[in-house]
């Protein structure tokens, strides 16, 4: 193997790749290559570093400089000055405050600091389309360690000891699960890999997936051998390129390997895993359907019992866990399940992974232990609320979740402290909203995607999301009524108790979260018609102060010529004309317009 | 009509590869999506015929997924995400923008077949919100008047 004395580590992930890593790469073996670097220094293409928020993120070891925000100009000077002459381009290094001067590593990084990275370990560390890489790290160890030194019951057994819980937002112990279908008696079980990851706002699957691969091919086999099963199917969302490739790359080393395929280390055992992608459809991600999927069919769930682990995939005894699920689990093998439980609270063992997203300073992909403080995350690692904004909920758990408020920022986050405050983990979206975000508007925005989600099979789900969502318009529109909340919160408990699958019975939760902690925001847009969040458009009063300088900017653009005003003097916006179109306000260079 | 029959020949290509395996349709559809931009009805039933289902079940599964169309798209796909976390950051005023400047809106596509507009799923691409990609151009950070000169940009090329 040749030995260099410097990486440059480009980040890969969709998120870098879009802001123009890919050209990064290319641009750096140009320039290495032009000063006569290429034996000494090598540039490699890693999985999502987390803080896509600098993006895009280019790291240089020995050092572990942490250079952000990277263009195609940057990097002629970082390889004449620091990869030909050591010396650390300090303007292009990551800063967290605008006066810091600290040589930015991994390591003093505080949005790296309170992390715990498990499953993210090979993520922005391994070249993902390399299995040595993976090798090197203790890669396909676990799996030959379950297959030369442990039975099945062994492994089930140390799963269930570890106390790992299902990743994608179940929460379903996946030793227990594995019990199940390692019962069930057919000579042909499947193992299903659920990588349609739909909730919006949520990215760690995708990450795992482009970052390191094979953690999730290795896991599949050790269950595989744990149930009895010969073949895994990964379904993975159409809209995950990326993911799609590098997986099947690595697929296809892992078989050149013998790491999949026939006699696994010799020792009798067969497992091969094939891709299956999705199409566009929400509702896939919920077991039943997602099978229905592979098996090339409307995804449409069906009711349990029968459960996966008796009558899954093609009818067979099946097996689903989620990517991230997956992840952890040749970790647990290796390291034991006594280390796992000495990670996270009781009943909530291990870390769990967050993709940070909408109001919050650093966005990203962010992995603590179970028990974390909901505070630590918003403001430690995701340095709080941008714009000196005021914090005013985070949503978590996609369509299915809740929107928790400031008061309850003191939680420890795991499973069940999320579900008693009315969200829930789901697959680990996390998004931050201000002040400037309307809660009846969320409601609405949530309701708008089940409804259009919903697969239609049963009546609750199609036709109640729709009752509660035109509710909903209808308030955010200024036209809502009294009863209106009422009429949510009982349609909210029929649909929970009686829609078919996990879709419709959880679709109701941003509406009653949001009612339960910002009901007095639904009261304000009922009685008083009024949003106060100044978003909802049809609710907002244009005015104009006396800021105006009468440059009549305003009155040229109005499309409905509501405002009045000659040169140089005041403007007047009539509002009975006025149809909040907002263009007045965008147009205005004096900042005399306003909305209330 | 060379080009035409080289679609077809492709498509039973496809079918013939795909034939014996498990749960064969949706992976044929999404190849036949490729090949033609759209799965029309006669593509549908060369698929049923070809896989020997029927074309009621072909249809089902194509309206099923949002990903197959029944209809060309038009020569550039723009897709504003509408993911929460663009959303929150103002994804809504982004597409709004877009269809008022193409005249259209989400779904439909411009009558000289250049545009059409899409409000996607989460492209998971939070870090970059809001997001909007034109094809395999990614657009990140956007506020709505930078639209206009993206959409003059793909009508001058």
């Amino acid at each position: 193997m040749d030995l260099f004395r410097a990486h440059v580590l480009v980040c890969g992930g969709t998120g870098c790749t879009s802001s123009g890593s890919a050209e990064l790469i290319a641009r750096f073996e140009e320039q290495i290559a032009k000063n006569g670097l290429d034996k000494e220094v090598k540039v490699i293409r890693t999985g999502c570093f987390g803080l896509c928020e600098a993006g895009p993120v280019v790291i240089v070891y020995p050092e572990g400089t942490f250079y952000s925000r990277i263009r195609v100009e940057d990097v002629d000077e970082i390889v004449s000055e620091h990869l030909l002459k050591g010396r650390t381009v300090q303007h292009l290094v990551y800063k967290e405050k605008a006066d810091e001067e600290q040589h930015a590593t991994l390591e003093n990084i505080d949005f790296y600091r309170p992390q715990m990275r498990l499953a993210l370990r090979n993520c922005g560390v391994i070249d993902p389309e390399n299995i040595d890489e993976y090798i090197a790290f203790d890669g396909y160890k676990a799996l030959a360690k379950v297959l030369t030194e442990m039975s099945p019951e062994d492994v089930i057994q140390e799963m269930i000891k570890s106390g790992l819980r299902g990743r994608g937002g179940g929460g379903f112990p996946t030793g227990k699960k594995w019990q199940f279908a390692a019962a069930s008696k057919s000579e042909q079980k499947y193992i299903i890999c659920n990588a349609d990851e739909g909730d919006p706002g949520a990215f760690m699957d995708r990450s795992i997936l482009e970052g390191d691969p094979h953690s999730v091919i290795e896991a599949m086999a050790i269950g595989g051998y744990a149930i009895g099963a010969s073949e895994g199917y990964v379904y993975v969302r159409a809209e995950y390129p990326i993911a799609v490739k590098r997986l099947q790359h690595a697929i296809n080393q892992a078989r050149e390997y013998g790491l999949l395929g026939k006699n696994i280390f010799g020792t009798g055992f067969d497992f091969d895993i094939f891709i299956r992608l999705g199409a566009g459809a929400f509702v896939c991600g919920e077991e039943t359907a997602l099978m229905r999927s592979i098996e090339g069919m409307r995804g449409e769930p069906t009711p349990k019992p029968p459960f996966p682990a008796v009558r899954g995939l093609f009818d067979k005894p099946s097996n689903i866990n989620n990517v991230e699920t997956y992840a952890n689990i040749p970790l647990i093998i290796n390291k034991g399940a006594d280390w796992f439980t000495s990670i996270g609270t009781p009943g909530n063992s291990g870390t769990k992974v967050f993709a940070l997203g909408g109001k919050i300073n650093n966005t990203g992909l962010v992995e603590v232990p179970m028990g974390t403080p909901l505070r630590d995350v918003i403001y430690k690692i995701g340095g709080g609320i941008p714009n000196g904004k005021a914090f005013k909920a985070v949503q978590t758990g996609g369509p299915s979740g809740g929107c928790i408020p400031a008061e309850n920022l003191d939680i420890a986050i795991d499973y069940d402290s999320l579900t008693a405050i009315g969200s829930m983990m789901g697959s680990g979206g996390m998004i931050v909203m201000d002040e400037d975000n309307c809660m009846v508007d969320i409601a609405r925005f949530f309701l708008d995607f089940t409804v259009d989600e919903s697969c239609g099979k049963c009546t609750p789900c199609r036709i109640g999301t729709r009752r509660m969502l035109e509710i909903l318009e209808r308030i955010t529109e200024g036209k809502g009524e009294e009863g209106d909340i009422e009429k949510l919160e009982a349609l909210a408990a029929n649909i929970k108790a009686t829609a078919l699958c996990g879709l419709g019975q959880t679709a109701p939760n941003p509406v009653l979260s949001t009612l339960k902690y910002f009901r007095h925001e639904y009261e304000a847009h009922i009685k008083e018609k009024r949003c106060p969040a100044h978003h909802c458009q049809k609710l907002l009063n244009y005015e104009i102060t006396d800021k105006c300088r009468g440059c009549t900017a305003c009155a040229r653009v109005c499309p409905v010529n509501a405002i009045t005003g000659s040169v140089k003097e005041m403007h007047h916006i009539d509002t009975t004309k006025c149809i909040k179109c907002g263009s007045c306000m965008e147009k205005c260079r004096f900042g005399a317009i306003v909305k209330n | 009509m060379s080009n035409h029959n080289e679609k077809y020949e492709k498509l039973a290509e496809v079918i013939q590869a795909h034939k014996e395996q498990k749960g064969a349709l949706m992976p044929v559809l999404q190849e036949a999506q490729n090949i033609f931009g759209c799965v029309s009805e006669d593509v549908q039933k060369v698929i049923a015929e070809g896989l020997g289902v029927t074309l009621s079940e072909v249809y089902g599964v194509a309206t099923f997924y949002s990903q197959f169309s029944l209809q060309p798209k038009g020569k550039y796909v723009a897709g504003v995400c509408l993911g929460t976390a663009c959303y929150v950051k103002n994804s809504q005023k982004v597409l709004d923008k877009l269809c008022s400047e193409l005249g259209i809106q989400p779904g439909q596509t411009t009558a000289d077949g250049l545009f059409s507009v899409q409000a996607t799923r989460c492209l998971g691409a939070c870090g970059l919100a809001p997001v909007m990609m034109i094809n395999d151009d990614v657009f990140g950070r956007l506020t709505e008047n930078e639209v206009p000169g993206i959409i003059a940009k793909y009508k001058a090329s």
